[in-house]
């Protein structure tokens, strides 16, 4: 067998942002649009804040948003879109009502009118309403029986307790008491173009895209509702919470420790930290549990970003009978990162892959919609890349084991199981205190 | 109706050659963006599974990541990673990619990357076992811990077809998995991961020049091996209709399922188009024949979706293949009346035609879908190597939204009198868990 060497990397050329302009429009929506002709497409992205609104209402609003206008069906909403190869579709979070679309670039004119009818003439019209709450307490239904949202939904209650947060699905009896007119009425309230910002990516020309939105949508005003949550509660760790599941042949294994919001001048030194301990698959905690002990599939962390706050999610879903071990080896690496400085190899690894990553979401017109979007949410723009690239190009090995020190320490990890009680229990409590939820 | 919008189209370029070694080569330059996708895709999938193997070709797929001639474990991930990149793989019924995305300064490595894993893996005991656990889990996280798990892809085949290739579990059962061997993973290499059973292609950032002097360099020293002989794996169509039903003991709804063969997507492509007009215009989105008729009107389903191919590749899958339909019912669903309700439907659409503009709406949002699948540098490197593989012409993809265009209202006409419950198998999901 020759020996062959693999070759060097050519380095990066200098990050190149995308031509964009911004206006805030009559009416008072910021709007941004952004040019890659890449596909002759546009990508939109529409973020109305919405935090502090009732959970069950919000999220029937969400799914019954396109049910219909003063002048159009939910068909002719869906058929009309589809006539310029566009669709619209809402989701909702703590924070935002997110709407998201595309459609053919010649058509983003009247996808626009559309949203702008949606937006300012809405119907909620009892029928089609009646349909989407059914539809909506049946997925909440088929939710419930899903490993990943129940193992979710215990972590959310037991780290954040009583803030508002702490629920995000809520209850099929809660959502079926939901009416129209209830709908009607906190879209008027909260359905409003202060404080939300339009992106528009795509074969666009900016200036004229902004005018196209300023045309359809200028009349759609109002003043926003404070939303403001309050900050998300520090983490109390404690016993490891086991909810049980039985017969369950994996157990869904789920940590949340501390973290730093985007804006912050570590938020840079702790993504990177995260990479090294289990933030993609070259990680240590990876190359462990699945690669060296195949205990797993596809374990990850992640630093998830709300605006009132930010955690690291740690999930892995395990084997039941090697859940022990599996808890074992993540406390392990946790107090491997928090506890020793990272190799530079290791390091230089997780930069390259963070700053490559970043360049593969710019490179679509969805990816760039998500980033400006993304930034735009916490009051940054696409610029912010600058600052951020160079903070993750400069951070040091001291400053990635300081975060990981104050972050990652597993002393500081609430941690929750859901899986075959009777079977995982004691495997668990023979390395940490176990406290069994309530159904 | 407003006049119809004109379908636009991309004009990707592309160039193709073969090295010596029979390895057919795609390139698709297009520097807006400093990024490139790099894939390789073997000619062998599910369907070439041995008897007794069942999920072999997919257990494979992961031993390709286990190191190989200069790598050692761990190493191909961290390569790709460390620069920049991301990866993965996929075993589909008729073939099986292995791929990257990367910053463009990083294509060389990819492409020695991918050249060494085609010289060979490094197939041991111990990367076996460790991956035949991976696996386990994810078939644990994908069908046996979730509701639904494996509905319809893993569960439809079985009731559809007949012959093992066909109707087998892509998934493989953990007693097969653990039976396999490093011998018959090598027999495997050997027989299907020739290069002359391969394409790569490359997509993005790079001078083409430069980008064919690299692939020469890296790949013409893959030993030249002939493509095995590709079964032809037909089966003949359903005679009278064909049911199952199974209980899913995590499943809190009931679910139905059904397929009905389609023209042969390569062989017969300009009759098979249709068919994949069709699926959107039953399923795609509140203005589509079923969704507003069984979840909007009558509310006997909760979704409705319906697609081509078990994997829902509708270009990237060889005869046999089927078009399906599947549905999510309310509590007490009655999957009886749910395919009644389609019958009709697909009468209805058969006797009167489409309305005015329901086809150009249709095929409108179809060619954003195509469109806005070949933005990302993967989804253009991935397509082109399987429609050079598959068909000749990875040039097709810039053509695909203009041919959905050109579909007229009598061929989806045609196509939908052909989905008679005669020719339909028909899965259904009971549920076994309560509420």
């Amino acid at each position: 067998m020759s020996t062959k060497v693999l070759p060097d990397l050519i380095p990066d050329a200098k990050l190149k942002l995308p031509r964009e302009a911004e206006r805030t429009i009559a009416g008072g929506l910021t709007v941004i649009a952004i040019r890659r002709p890449a596909v002759p497409l546009v990508e939109l992205r529409l973020r109305v804040p919405f935090g502090k609104s009732p959970l069950p209402r919000a999220t029937l609003l969400s799914q019954a948003l396109f049910t219909g206008t003063g002048t159009m069906t939910s068909v002719d909403i869906a058929a009309e879109l589809q006539a310029v190869g566009g669709g619209l579709s809402a989701g909702l979070d703590p924070d935002k009502l997110l709407i998201s679309g595309n459609s053919l670039a010649a058509g983003l004119d009247r996808m626009l009118e559309i949203l702008a009818a949606v937006l300012t003439d809405p119907g909620y019209p009892k029928d089609e309403v009646a349909t989407e709450r059914d539809r909506l307490i049946d997925h909440i239904q088929v939710a419930q029986s899903q490993p990943a949202h129940l193992a979710r939904t215990a972590l959310l209650k037991r780290i954040y307790g009583k803030h508002p947060y702490a629920i995000q699905t809520p209850e099929p009896e809660q959502v079926r008491a939901v009416r129209p007119a209830q709908l009607r009425a906190l879209h008027a309230e909260r359905v409003r173009p202060e404080g939300a910002v339009l992106v528009l990516v795509g074969d666009i020309n900016p200036e004229k895209a902004i005018d196209a939105a300023e045309k359809a949508l200028g009349s759609w005003t109002g003043p926003a509702k404070d939303g403001t949550i309050p900050p998300t509660p520090p983490l109390e760790p404690g016993p490891l919470l086991l909810v049980d599941r039985p017969g369950a042949v994996q157990s869904s294994l789920r940590m949340a420790l501390p973290a730093l919001e985007r804006t912050d001048p570590d938020y840079a030194a702790l993504q990177l930290a995260n990479l090294v301990f289990g933030g993609y698959f070259s990680s240590r905690w990876v190359e462990n549990i699945r690669e060296d002990k195949g205990y797993t599939y596809g374990p990850h962390t992640g630093i998830e970003h709300f605006a009132a706050g930010s955690a690291l999610m740690v999930s892995a879903e395990v084997a039941t009978e090697v859940t022990g071990p599996s808890l074992l080896e993540t406390v392990y690496e946790l107090g491997r990162i928090a506890s020793l400085p990272p190799g530079e190899d290791e390091l230089e690894q997780a930069r390259r892959y963070a700053l490559g990553t970043l360049r593969l979401s710019m490179s679509t017109q969805a990816g760039l919609a998500g980033l400006a979007g993304m930034y735009a949410g916490i009051g940054l723009r696409l610029d912010h890349l600058r600052e951020y690239t160079a903070a993750l190009a400069s951070a040091t090995r001291e400053q990635v084991a300081d975060v990981a020190s104050r972050f990652l320490a597993p002393s500081r990890a609430v941690t929750v199981v859901l899986g075959d009680a009777d079977k995982v229990e004691g495997p668990l409590s023979a390395l940490t205190t176990v406290e069994r939820g309530a159904e | 109706m407003a006049r119809r919008i004109k379908i636009p189209a991309t004009k990707y370029p592309v160039e193709r050659f073969t090295l010596d070694n029979g390895l057919r080569v795609v390139l698709t330059p297009d520097r807006s963006a400093p990024v490139v996708g790099v894939a390789v895709v073997y000619d062998v999938g599910i369907r070439s599974e041995p008897e007794g193997r069942t999920g072999f070709a997919h257990l494979f797929e992961h031993l390709m990541f286990q190191g190989s001639e200069n790598l050692e474990k761990l190493a191909h991930f961290r390569h790709v990673q460390g620069a920049g990149g991301t990866f993965n793989g996929s075993t589909h019924l008729d073939f099986t990619d292995y791929y990257e995305a990367l910053p463009s300064g990083a294509l060389e490595r990819a492409l020695f990357l991918e050249a060494d894993r085609m010289r060979g893996p490094r197939l041991t005991e111990e990367n076996l076992l460790n991956q035949i656990d991976v696996v386990k889990e994810e078939i644990r996280v994908n069908v046996l811990n979730r509701p639904y798990g494996g509905f319809p892809w893993l569960r439809l085949p079985p009731v559809m077809f007949s012959t093992f290739a066909n109707s087998h579990d892509g998934y493989g059962s953990f007693g097969d998995l653990d039976s396999a061997t490093v011998e018959d993973a090598q027999n495997f290499f050997d027989r299907y991961y020739a290069c002359g059973n391969a394409t790569l292609a490359v997509a993005g950032d790079f001078d083409v020049a430069t980008a064919t002097e690299m692939i020469k360099r890296h790949f013409g020293d893959v030993p030249a091996r002939p493509a095995p002989e590709r079964p032809d794996f037909d089966e003949p169509d359903l005679d009278s209709e064909r049911r199952d039903t199974y209980t899913d003991r995590l499943a809190p709804l009931p679910g139905v399922a059904s397929a009905w063969r389609v023209p042969d997507p390569i062989g017969a492509f300009p009759d098979y188009l249709p068919y994949v007009v069709l699926a959107e215009v039953l399923t795609d989105g509140d203005a589509s024949r079923l969704v507003e008729r069984l979840v909007q009107r009558d509310r006997t389903v909760t979704s409705i979706g319906g697609y081509i191919g078990f994997m829902g590749d509708e270009f990237q899958v060889r005869n046999p293949t089927a078009l399906l339909l599947q549905a999510h019912m309310p509590p007490g669903g009655d999957a009886e009346k749910v395919l009644r309700t389609v019958d009709e439907e697909l009468d209805r659409l058969a006797v009167d035609g489409l309305r005015p503009g329901e086809l150009e709406r249709t095929q409108a949002r179809i060619a954003t879908h195509l469109l806005r699948d070949t933005d990302p540098v993967l989804g253009r490197a991935l397509p082109m190597a399987v429609l050079e593989l598959q068909r000749g012409r990875p040039e097709m993809l810039n053509e695909l939204p203009k041919l959905v265009g050109e579909v007229t209202e009598a061929q989806i006409v045609a196509a939908a009198a052909t989905l008679r419950p005669e020719r339909r198998a028909t899965v259904e999901v009971i549920p076994g868990a309560t509420a």
